[in-house]
């Protein structure tokens, strides 16, 4: 039975401790949460054991992983303080926010050969899986744009009190919601290699922006683009959807639904003949032992216990790969602000941006 | 219960299938006169139970059957609170206790207080959860309510975390306040009736999901069909259909093929889709009628 701790039981932090906790190859040992009326109301209701020092959490008990939950800007250290303790780390997107950061800590778990994952969810939601099976397989043909888009209604007036309204402490659509576009285009095609056009607006919030708009540029020549909106009231919740056009047809992607359509057969796809079809959520979700939110949510969990009891080191939403999605956040940063450099930009890509075609 | 509940997914751009399909109903149902319409055209096929979440806008679906009581003398509502999302984008603003704040009820004497702190000070979550309870029923006053769900994104939260009391507490609450039974909606049946039974709350409404494809059964078709088999409880199944994914009379035939499913609650947009499918469960709720027992059927259903 892996004894794993809870460190951060915020909206995310209670999802996560809610799934795990029913895991049957789990015991949730611990918690740590500053919001001490929420842990003296677990402690009187459920016996969980509260901290609200992780320091403190870490030296008492006796722990195999930590799920950190924590708003983003204490992940770096509250990753390290886990990785010291030669623990396995669940933790929750975006991974790090200063990139340095986030290199140090995935060498420090790759060679402390701990396992290491990061709640990049979509990438368990079946459609988005076969979305980028197909587009692995080479059906499309040759890849030449890719657009990822997320819309929601989070921020819909001019307030807001928390960190996520903070853009020191990785809040805002950038990373609340663009995080998950860009990953997604990570896993279905790859990583862009440089992003220019850069359009970042608050429309509500104070210190964050609540739209983010970008071009993506890929090293195989294809461009994307980037669209994010976390102040859309009219979706009823979080939209993600990826779309992707190829020589030999596209798709588009969502949490329910694949859209596949080819101009001709591909043995990827045997059932299609030339033309659309569907797949649909209900095919291409596998059952999960416990469902709060999506399958993907219990998912991501059971893999992550099922990567620690199986001594696997080379899973799905690795550090590594997470990493990526930062650099790319840092990479649209620095374009808003030319004072960042990203140290990640690739050199050997030439930006499409409007001022690099003007200033050549 | 009836043996037929309307559901309200289609009203409020729900569609587990197609977001486009999902959007193009949000549009249409953005009228009230649509929504009417349909449940009209379910009240007309005999359907008298509307069983829907407390969205903001059934609020004015609720104003309509008050306006309106004589025209559906026996037309029964049964909340499913809360409308997650609406706390879910409120947690993400506001924070837990921020939004906790903003949910408790703003007049009166003992609103102030608790908005105060001194509920909050006391970590009596009874009272909080009351106090959640009645803001979400302050829509249906007046209107006949004897089932209250608790929806299962709650559910199965309060069950993942182990937060088991909190069901008893809602038992206790709907029962003493508003002389309705409890309910409960749930993607994980086995383990919530451990649980329920438990803490004490016999023979509970459970709604979750049961069709033949075993999609969001939890625990597995296998565990699900012997559970409603041989437990005690009182099932009503939804997402009967699949989200689509079955043809109406063999996903109809399968639930009805399952043993003390007491209602199946479905939702429907068409006057055509809402026929056939409570035709169907009619006709498949019955054993088949042999020859002269036709009348009778018909008459006892």
């Amino acid at each position: 039975m892996l004894r794993l701790a809870m460190v951060g039981l915020g909206k995310m932090g209670l999802s996560h401790f809610a799934i795990v906790n029913t895991h049957p190859g789990v015991k949730v040992v611990a918690c740590c949460e500053q919001n001490a009326y929420l842990t003296d109301v677990l402690s009187k209701y459920t016996g969980l054991k509260c901290y609200d020092d992780t320091d403190r959490m870490l030296q008492n008990e006796k722990l195999d992983a930590v799920l950190i939950a924590t708003p983003s800007k204490l992940h770096a250290r509250m990753v390290e303080k886990a990785l010291e303790r030669n623990l396995h780390v669940f933790c929750e997107k975006p991974f790090v926010l200063d990139v340095s950061d986030g290199e140090r800590l995935a060498a420090m778990a790759e060679a402390k050969g701990l396992v290491n994952q990061v709640g990049y969810h979509y990438r368990f939601v079946g459609a988005f899986q076969e979305a980028a099976r197909i587009v692995q397989s080479g059906a499309l043909g040759k890849v030449h744009h890719i657009r990822a888009e997320a819309y929601g209604p989070v921020v819909l007036r001019p307030k807001g009190s928390t960190w996520r309204s903070s853009k020191d402490e990785g809040g805002g659509a950038l990373y609340d919601y663009a995080c998950h576009a860009l990953d997604l285009v990570n896993f279905i095609h790859t990583p862009a290699v440089s992003v220019g056009g850069v359009a970042m607006n608050s429309l509500f919030s104070r210190d964050v922006a609540d739209e983010v708009y970008c071009t993506m540029n890929f090293r195989d020549g294809a461009t994307g683009q980037l669209c994010v909106n976390w102040s859309d009231e009219s979706c009823r919740k979080m939209a993600t959807k990826v779309s992707v056009w190829g020589t030999n047809g596209r798709l588009s992607a969502d949490r329910q639904e694949c859209q596949i359509y080819l101009r001709s057969p591909h043995s990827a796809v045997p059932d299609c003949k030339g033309g659309w079809i569907s797949r649909y959520t209900t095919d291409l979700t596998q059952p999960v032992w416990y469902y709060l939110r999506g399958e993907e949510y219990s998912a991501q969990i059971d893999y992550f216990v099922k990567a620690i009891e199986s001594r696997s080191r080379d899973n799905v939403n690795s550090f590594r790969s997470a990493l990526q999605t930062d650099k790319l956040v840092e990479m649209i940063l620095a374009e808003v602000n030319p004072r960042v450099v990203p140290a990640t930009a690739a050199a050997s890509v030439r930006p499409r941006g409007f001022w690099a075609r003007v200033l050549g | 219960m009836d043996r037929v509940l309307f559901g309200d997914n289609q009203f409020f751009g729900v569609n587990h299938m197609s977001e486009e399909k999902a959007r193009a109903q949000a549009m249409r149902f953005q009228d009230l006169q649509a929504v009417i319409d349909v449940l009209d055209a379910a009240y007309r096929e005999g359907i008298r139970t509307f069983m829907c979440t407390t969205h903001d806008r059934v609020g004015e679906i609720c104003d309509y059957f008050r306006a309106n009581r004589d025209k559906y003398p026996d037309y029964r509502f049964y909340p499913c609170m809360p409308y997650a999302h609406k706390y879910a984008n409120a947690v993400t603003e506001h924070g837990t206790m921020g939004a906790l704040r903003k949910f408790l009820p703003e007049d009166g004497a003992v609103g102030a207080m608790f908005r105060g702190g001194v509920a909050l000070a006391s970590k009596d979550i009874e009272v909080i959860a009351q106090l959640l309870v009645d803001a979400e029923m302050k829509m249906f006053q007046g209107l006949s309510t004897p089932v209250i769900f608790i929806q299962n994104v709650i559910t199965d939260l309060l069950l993942g975390v182990g937060l088991k009391d909190a069901f008893r507490m809602f038992a206790d609450h709907v029962r003493n306040r508003y002389q309705a039974e409890p309910g409960f909606i749930t993607m994980n049946v086995p383990r919530l009736l451990d649980v329920l039974e438990e803490v004490g709350v016999d023979n509970p409404i459970v709604c979750a999901n049961i069709n033949k494809i075993g999609f969001r059964m939890c625990g597995g078709m296998d565990l699900y069909e012997k559970t409603i088999a041989t437990r005690r409880f009182r099932p009503v199944a939804m997402s009967v259909l699949a989200s689509g994914a079955l043809s109406p009379r063999e996903a109809i035939e399968y639930v009805c093929g399952q043993p003390r499913i007491e209602s199946i609650v479905f939702g429907a947009s068409s006057r055509g889709n809402i026929r056939q499918t409570k035709q169907l469960i009619d006709e498949l709720t019955c054993p088949a009628p042999g020859p002269g027992r036709r009348d009778a059927q018909v008459s006892a259903a």
